[in-house]
């Protein structure tokens, strides 16, 4: 019988995500339920020293692959290793983060182990000994509660939804040999963003403008009060698609789907496909001139106003908040 | 070269998504079919590596009668001939029993590359294109950007957060596609009427050998959660006024900041 909760532990650069910790929790919550251990997967070079880090959220057993053909990333390799780590020792769930990575490599994982998938899921819990995965579909449009009838039961949790629990267990760690054969894909290069820049899928608060904004010019008062709170920029697809901010900033049903504690929307209107990709986040402010737009159904504080002087103002207001 | 594209037929992202009431899926009654957006961009870069390199686009689609429709936009888009693959025993099959269809009906002619689209943006569950490679014992790359190929090397890019991956695999393989990937055609009047005399082959389950075997299920659908009406923000009716009040109540009552 297939026992133990796990989760694959991401790191990149030889630290740990945040996603990671997030997913470690949880793991906690459901194996103490069910009664069960928690194990992570981690694999990389040079990082058996995270292991430990892992055991301050709760995991009891972390199983390393540590080799340099595990380093950078590659679906391939990755997908080898945990999949010959899950296959050695039958855990009956298995949680990997909605990151990037962990969708590219929970995805491979599902073919792999002939199992199945809840994708990107906001809730999980234990429901008749059996993973009750709460996921939204069709854009946020409805939710579906999925049962995983394949071992094991995997789920992605959607990144910043789930609450990191420090919970000190001395993570016992096994390593194991990834069993790689020649590789199929590699990296061959990173090309990173500017310093400093925040990704608007792990930003904690995301300042994002749309058409309203009027140009790439106009997303200078925007940037100057996401320097103020830390934020990221992100931009509605009509922002992108006139070709004032990058594709990677797009948030939506055809760009970033978001979690921040704080969106700030200035001059989007709050189209269904802008809303699939935020309506998540715990916080939603909009700044729109036009009463009736749609955004305002969704934001918990709504400011109706020309965007031009009340963001400025509000950038002020900030500042000697945080002085 | 042989190129396949699967393409999944989903409600128009403007549709209204009604929950039955017993919460055993969604009601159709009303809703407007298309192509998967992210499929588009998997069709169009196919005609264009047809239109660098030769060859033939075959577009495979798992789903009910409607979605010879969706199949007919791909071959009026351009490409060469279609699959539909419609068992009622893969209506309600999950990404893995899917992909299992299309792997065994990708498996019956030769092929180099394949692609899909990123996610379906009904079902959200972005995993078709990944369990279909590995069925087929190939590569994938997900999240496509853009995508080079040079004799049997391919090369792509793929973002991740805060960087863009250029990755080295070989055909043949699967890539998924995202926006950034190209910008796709519309269909010509001309390429509608050709369209209608391609030939699409009919498949079910069974002809193929495949078990369908779900490996999840939905056991419930539900409205999403209601939001609380949220506060408009009037104060003194000034920009700065109304600054100043979002301002206090972000920090004092939402504590965001
Ligand atoms: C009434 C109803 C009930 C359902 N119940 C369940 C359920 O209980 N459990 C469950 O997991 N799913 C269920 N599904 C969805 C299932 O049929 C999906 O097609 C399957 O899960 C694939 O996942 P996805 O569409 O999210 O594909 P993704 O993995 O998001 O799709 C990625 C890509 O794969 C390709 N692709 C996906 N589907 C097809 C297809 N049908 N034909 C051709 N190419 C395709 C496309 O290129 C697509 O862009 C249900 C659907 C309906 C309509
Ligand atoms: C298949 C598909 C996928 C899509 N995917 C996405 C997606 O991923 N993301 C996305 O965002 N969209 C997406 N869209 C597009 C979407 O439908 C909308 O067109 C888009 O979101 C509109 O962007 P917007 O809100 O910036 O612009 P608009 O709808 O034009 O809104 C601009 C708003 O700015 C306000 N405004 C103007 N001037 C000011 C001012 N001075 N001060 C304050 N407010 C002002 C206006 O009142 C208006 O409400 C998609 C569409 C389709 C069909």
């Amino acid at each position: 019988m297939a026992k133990g909760v796990w989760i694959v532990a991401e790191q990149r650069d030889g630290a740990l995500r945040k996603v990671s910790f997030e997913l470690a929790s949880t793991a906690r919550k459901l194996a103490d339920q069910l009664g069960e251990e928690v194990g992570a997967v981690l694999c990389g070079a040079g990082i058996e020293a995270l292991a430990a880090e892992l055991g301050k959220y709760g995991v009891d057993k972390v199983f390393v692959a540590d080799s340099p053909a595990l380093e950078p990333y590659t679906t391939d390799a990755h997908a080898t290793a945990v999949a010959k780590a899950v296959k050695e020792n039958d855990p009956s769930i298995l949680l990997v983060g909605a990151s990037a990575q962990g969708k590219d490599l929970s995805a491979a994982l599902v073919g792999k182990l002939a199992t199945g998938m809840a994708t990107d899921c906001t809730d999980v819990k234990i429901a008749d000994g059996k993973l009750l995965a709460v996921r939204p579909m069709y854009a946020g449009k409805c939710f579906g509660e999925v049962v995983v009838t394949g071992t094991p039961q995997m789920a992605s949790l959607r990144p910043n939804v789930f609450t990191i629990v420090e919970s000190a267990k001395a993570a016992a760690i096994v390593k194991f040999d990834a069993g790689l054969g020649e590789p199929k894909t590699k990296v061959l290069e990173v090309q990173k963003e500017a310093a400093g820049k925040i990704d608007v899928a792990e930003a904690n608060v995301i300042v994002s403008g749309g058409r309203g904004v009027k140009g790439p010019e106009g997303f200078g008062i925007l940037e100057e009060l996401a320097a103020v709170l830390g934020a990221a920029v992100g931009a509605s697809r009509a922002a992108v698609d006139a070709g004032w901010r990058a594709q990677i900033d797009q948030v939506g049903q055809t760009g970033k789907v978001v979690s921040p504690n704080l969106y700030i929307a200035c001059g989007i209107s709050g189209a269904i496909q802008h809303l699939a990709g935020m309506s998540s986040s715990k916080y939603i402010v909009a700044v729109n001139k036009d009463a009736e737009a749609p955004i305002f159904a969704r934001a918990d504080y709504g400011v109706v106003d020309d965007l031009f002087k009340v963001v400025p103002a509000f950038t002020g207001e900030v500042k000697k908040l945080l002085a | 070269m042989n190129i396949v594209v699967c393409v999944k037929q989903v409600p128009d992202t403007e549709a209204q998504i009604k929950v039955k009431g017993d919460g055993s899926g969604i009601e159709e009654g009303g809703i407007k079919w298309v192509m998967n957006p992210y499929d588009e961009y998997g069709v169009e870069e196919a005609l264009r590596l047809k239109e660098k390199f030769g060859g033939e686009v075959t577009v495979v689609c798992v789903g009910p009668a409607r979605t010879m429709e969706t199949i007919r936009t791909a071959l009026a888009m351009g490409a060469d001939k279609g699959i539909q693959i419609d068992d009622p025993a893969l209506y309600n099959a999950d990404a893995y029993a899917t992909a299992t269809a299309l792997a065994a009906a990708v498996k019956s002619a030769p092929y180099d590359i394949i692609f899909c689209g990123q996610r379906a943006i009904d079902d959200d569950s972005g995993q078709v294109g990944s369990i279909l490679a590995e069925l087929l014992g190939i590569p994938s790359v997900t999240f496509a950007t853009k995508l080079e190929i040079d004799g049997q090397k391919v090369k792509a890019v793929r973002p991740i957060e805060g960087a863009q991956l250029v990755i080295e695999t070989s055909l043949p393989c699967v890539i998924t596609a995202t926006k950034g990937l190209n910008e796709p055609r519309y269909a010509s009047l001309p390429g509608i009427m050709k369209a209608k005399k391609k030939p699409v082959d009919m498949k079910t389950a069974a002809a193929l050998g495949v078990a369908a075997e779900s490996k999840s299920k939905v056991a419930k659908f539900t409205p999403p959660p209601a939001r609380p009406p949220g506060k408009i923000i009037c104060a003194d009716d000034t920009p700065e006024g109304k600054a100043a009040e979002l301002a206090k109540l972000l920090r004092e009552e939402a504590k965001v900041i």
